[in-house]
């Protein structure tokens, strides 16, 4: 089993069954077009190119003269990739010089180093182990790409295109601005510029009362010294593990008794709750790693504990505000449950509130996902520009789901 | 002479530092106790009275005032009800002051005029009580003029129903409909199921996309990014997104399928046993495996290289390396993540919620609250349900700190 010119052409086999699924569906979802792989053919050709390989190693020739029939191959119809009917002759062309390109090149690097007798344990374990990388990379980039390339396309169609084929993305750029006629309309007739301003500030509202309220507290927690504070410690884990639907039933009581429901303020009250625990616990952590010397060195000349706080503890710990604020701000933007319960009214509703009421069956599919879209893009648009932080914040704020 | 002892107890500077570390959490710990304490307690409260979602509306008369016949005739109309239909309200009584130009006659059973104010008491009115009082009035005013003076000033009215929050009626009924509904143990299937399965998968992928992403190679930050996304970007926004793409009528996913030769018709995901289950934990793996890809990942990258160069040496194989060495390295990481994850699963409501709305078999604990207490009204039964989810949550954080915090240090 372990020799080059068994193990060879078994990967390779595997492999093309891998690349031609992936070139099938990369296909259909670019053009709408019927490209679907062909199993049999697909382990047939791979195990070919793989003996080939196994016996000319490291040959750029041989590469090469695989990947022409390769290619000549598909578009003559008996390659690894099927087409239908409808397919364009561009897609073949395009699927059957991508197949082959990334064939022969990523076989060659998985194939490298391969001696043609017996493996050793290495040699045998590195090429699967790269074989298997390769399908991880392959499968968990479609598992996150694909539900994002859908939700963006989708805002873009109109129903009666999507109705017609669900799998053509492609888009018509003569269309020119009606394509973001989804978009368009949600601003216009759905009121979205207020509830993206209502989420902004609301967001905002609560990073700064999160704040306001867990910086003396981790400042406590992490550096004074009183009676009950690993109580204290444990008990803020505590309260994360309490679910917000939960508390979100007495709240709503408590809100609609009060009149507090379908308002803001309402809302700005509650959201800080749950996120001060998570605040607390996250900046408690990163107080504790500062040097205790520097606030020292303040108390001896003479700064009480706040202006210490003040003046040496909240500069330093910048990077960590940063990171807190970002998760926070996360958290508000996203949040849906309380949102959802506590605000009937269209005027007054969030962004996620707001996307939630375009899920019926009389408004068209392409604004509910435009609706997604518009409240995935600023949150992406902090999180790409500011990754360093957000990962940090995410990573200290491990218990958060 | 005594010798030289370091002071013993508290001296003045503890004290001082323990009451400003008090005051320092002061805020937080009022408005945790007001927000999560107070409401926590309200549950178990309301978890044992019949109440619904109708009866937060709190039980009140309802006075209303008008001015009827014409110039001369002038008389003024008072319509008291009940604003439920079943509920008695008591003390009920009502009071409007009058001006000097415009005098009621004719005062009629239960009210007196003692100038300038007019009283009525009507004691104890039963549910949908109706009732109007006809007063004419001795005015030189005309209609609109003796209208506008009259509306001026609103009745004043008192009167309080039996409250059901707040009274002293209890029941059990609430826990008694929960656990003999045969609902309840598909509930607990589904609720087990997705916790469990959920977790470690979520667990496990995290642990391969840590493996694909633990080496340098251009475009790896690139990846990582790009791995968060479920994870960072708003439940709704992926969730729905989930809905569409696997929409049986006008869904890619289904036509995807039925063009690779997969299935012959299209497949309903999210609508029928036990697929919908299924599909719900999937999309859990998929939106929280980041969170333990970043953890794992972390970790990894913290790990001292030498070991593995020894390996190396050793001769060990790749496969060994891992199994022997990487992974008792992440075991601790492991289980703590693991029981985290475990615990905010259980606790997880939007997500099944947006997806499938708790049919087709995906009805958990948290799906159960809002179901019972919004979509049956019953808010009392919601209460119970959470209630059971405290109680089994309360279980789940014995275990938490008697493990977690150790590691954690705290």
């Amino acid at each position: 089993m372990k020799r080059g010119t068994i193990t060879g052409p078994v990967i390779s086999a595997l492999w093309m069954v891998v690349l031609s699924i992936t070139v099938a569906v990369t296909m259909s979802f670019a053009t709408g077009d019927p490209v679907r792989p062909h199993m049999l053919l697909s382990l047939a050709w791979g195990a070919a190119i793989g003996l080939v390989l196994a016996h000319r190693r490291q040959d750029i020739a041989g590469e090469t003269i695989g990947a022409l029939a390769l290619t000549a191959a598909i578009l003559l119809g008996f390659g690894p990739l099927a087409f239908g009917q409808a397919a364009t002759i561009w897609t073949k062309i395009i699927a059957a010089l991508a197949l082959s390109g990334i064939f022969a090149w990523s076989t060659h690097v998985i194939l490298k180093d391969m001696p043609k007798g017996p493996l050793t344990r290495h040699e045998f374990e590195g090429a699967v182990i790269r074989f298997l990388t390769g399908t991880g990379y392959i499968i968990f980039t479609a598992a996150v790409l694909i539900p994002f390339y859908v939700m963006v396309m989708t805002s873009l169609k109109s129903q009666q295109a999507l109705l017609q084929n669900p799998l053509d993305f492609s888009i018509d750029l003569s269309r020119g601005i009606d394509l973001f006629r989804s978009y368009i309309e949600l601003f216009r007739d759905f009121n979205f510029g207020t509830y993206l301003w209502t989420s902004f500030y609301v967001s905002v509202f609560t990073v700064a009362i999160t704040l306001l309220f867990s910086v003396p507290g981790a400042y406590a927690v992490a550096r004074l010294r009183f009676k009950g504070r690993a109580a204290f410690s444990r008990s803020i884990l505590l309260i994360y593990m309490v679910p917000m639907i939960v508390l979100a039933l007495p709240i709503y009581i408590a809100f609609s008794m009060t009149g507090l429901r379908n308002t803001i303020p309402g809302l700005i009250m509650i959201y800080p709750v749950t996120t001060i625990p998570v605040a607390l616990y996250m900046l408690q952590g990163y107080f504790r790693g500062l040097p205790v010397e520097v606030e020292e060195a303040g108390l001896m000349d003479g700064l009480t504990r706040l202006q210490v706080i003040r003046k040496i503890t909240l500069p330093l710990s910048l990077p960590a505000m940063v990171s807190v604020s970002l998760y926070v701000f996360m958290i508000a933007w996203n949040e849906f449950l309380l949102a959802f319960m506590l605000l009937d009214d269209p005027s007054k509703f969030t962004l996620t509130r707001g996307v939630t009421m375009l899920n019926s069956s009389e408004i068209p599919r392409q604004h509910l996902m435009a609706g997604a879209v518009i409240a995935t893009i600023p949150i992406m648009v902090l999180f790409l520009g500011l990754e360093r932080f957000m990962t940090k914040g995410l990573t200290a704020g491990s218990v958060k789901g | 002479m005594t010798s030289a002892m370091p002071p013993s107890g508290r001296g003045a500077l503890a004290k001082r530092e323990a009451r400003l570390a008090w005051n320092l959490l002061f805020p937080t710990i009022a408005i945790v106790s007001l927000v999560i304490i107070l409401p926590l307690l309200a549950i178990f409260w309301i978890s044992v009275k019949p109440v619904g979602l109708a009866d937060l509306r709190p039980v009140a008369p309802i006075v209303k005032e008008s001015l009827r016949g014409s110039d001369g005739e002038l008389r003024i109309e008072y319509r008291v009800r009940n604003s439920s239909q079943s509920k008695a309200v008591g003390g009920v009584s009502f009071s409007d002051t009058f001006p000097d130009t415009v005098v009621p006659r004719d005062i009629p059973a239960p009210c007196t005029f003692t100038a300038p104010a007019l009283t009525c008491d009507f004691g104890t009115i039963e549910g949908g009580y109706n009732e109007r009082l006809r007063i004419p009035l001795a005015t030189d005013l005309d209609k609109d003029t003796a209208e506008d003076t009259l509306e001026g000033t609103a009745p004043r009215v008192t009167g309080s129903g039996d409250n059901i929050l707040t009274n002293t009626t209890f029941t059990l009924d609430n826990f008694r409909r929960i656990f003999d509904s045969k609902e309840f143990g598909a509930v607990l299937w589904a609720t087990v199921f997705y916790t469990v399965v959920g977790t470690i998968g979520a667990l496990v992928v995290g642990l391969f996309a840590a493996l694909l992403l633990n080496k340098s190679f251009r475009g790896k930050g690139l990846l990582r990014g790009l791995y968060l996304f479920p994870y960072v970007s708003p439940i709704i926004a992926v969730a729905f997104t989930w809905v569409t793409l696997f929409d049986p009528f006008s869904g890619s996913l289904n036509a995807l399928l039925i063009q690779m030769g997969v299935t012959q018709g299209p497949i309903n995901f999210f609508g029928q046993r036990p697929q919908a289950l299924i599909m719900v934990t999937v999309f859990e793996i998929w939106r929280y495996f980041p969170l333990s890809f970043l953890f794992i990942l972390a970790r990894m990258q913290s790990i001292d290289t030498d070991m593995y160069e020894a390996a190396d040496m050793d001769g060990a194989s790749p496969f060994q390396k891992f199994w022997y060495l990487s992974l008792p390295m992440l075991l601790g990481i492991l289980s703590v993540l693991f029981l985290l994850r475990f615990i905010w699963t259980f606790n997880k409501f939007d997500d099944i919620f947006l997806l499938t709305g708790g049919n087709a078999g995906t009805r958990t604990l948290t799906v159960n609250v809002y179901e019972q207490a919004f979509a049956i009204s019953n808010i009392g039964a919601g209460a119970a349900v959470a209630v059971v989810i405290f109680a089994v949550l309360l279980c789940f954080s014995f275990l938490f700190l008697k493990y977690i915090s150790q590691e954690e240090g705290l």
